[in-house]
């Protein structure tokens, strides 16, 4: 019954895989999206925070923190840019989204 | 040892489930509600792993800002989300072979790697005993890593100001206060005096 750092690992493949599904399921819904590239960062960080206890190195955790950074900034900057193009488009949907193409 | 192996066995079946919730969804907000119930979870698990002060930071960031920010876009655009769902069924199967294919992969190297010998003694910096997690991190965050700590404060400043700017709009039309001519205003601008004739202010 002993919890190793496997379990942890597998825990984070699991989750890190339901989020890359997440970004092929729902391919139309920008919104979705975003919190499927969410769920990929959470499994980064369980697998940053596992290795850091189990190895008793606390830098897994500092790089933890500076990726839940990037993490809350790119989700912040993704909505705003999502509600601009609603805006202009009335859609979200990702298939639409060619207005930067040549 | 037996109750921190159901705990985590608990904790990350409600992570796993959440998380497949928030991508088979129907409904964005349920999606936005399993996310935060996933959040809580991957916290309760930093806090198994000893590391209580990511562990909070998750619940406060997370839960606290970005799945509120989420659930306003959401609730904020009016999109017809029952047409944006139609292609589900089509993708499903690419899906679930992404799905296991991904998964086998991973799964494969979580089972068979091991430490290098060399690696215990190759900490960056390893973690003191006797104090608690929130103040070992303080301490190598704010001297060692202080840069990286700046940085990090910097992107999410230009974050904060690119969302700003991205969404800021002057719509034309809109009675603004003006400071200035407010200020300026004098009574004879202002007021008139009128002189009315009896019997006819009604």
């Amino acid at each position: 019954m002993q919890i190793g750092l496997t379990h942890y690992l597998i825990v984070a493949a699991v989750v890190f895989a339901i989020g890359v599904v997440g970004i092929f399921l729902n391919r139309k819904n920008v919104i979705i999206i975003l919190m499927s590239i969410e769920l990929i960062l959470l499994a980064v960080n369980i697998n940053f925070v596992a290795f850091s206890s189990f190895l008793h190195d606390l830098v897994g955790q500092v790089f933890a923190l500076f990726v839940l950074t990037v993490a809350a900034a790119e989700a912040a900057i993704g909505l705003a840019i999502l509600s601009v193009y609603f805006r202009n488009r009335g859609t979200i949907e990702v298939e639409d989204v060619n207005l930067m193409k040549g | 040892m037996l109750l921190t192996a159901i705990a985590f066995y608990v904790f990350s079946a409600i992570l796993i489930a959440s998380a497949t919730m928030v991508v088979l969804s129907r409904n964005p907000v349920h999606s936005v509600f399993f996310l935060i119930l996933a959040f809580f979870n991957a916290a309760a698990l930093f806090v198994l792993l000893g590391a209580e002060f990511l562990a909070m930071i998750l619940v406060i960031v997370y839960v606290g800002a970005v799945a509120v920010l989420f659930l306003f876009v959401v609730m904020m655009l009016d999109v017809d989300f029952a047409e944006l769902k139609r292609g589900l069924a089509k993708y499903l199967p690419l899906g679930l072979a992404v799905f296991v294919a991904l998964l086998a992969e991973l799964l494969i190297v979580s089972r068979v790697w091991t430490t290098a010998g060399a690696a215990g003694s190759a900490l960056a910096s390893a973690t003191p005993a006797h104090i608690t997690n929130t103040q070992a991190l303080g301490m190598i965050l704010y001297t060692q890593y202080v840069y990286y700590f700046q940085i990090a404060g910097l992107v999410l400043l230009v974050a904060m100001i690119g969302a700003i700017v991205l969404t800021h709009r002057r719509r034309p039309g809109v009675r603004r206060q003006s400071i200035s001519r407010q200020n300026a205003r004098t009574p004879a601008m202002s007021v008139e005096v009128v002189d009315v004739q009896p019997g006819q202010g009604g």
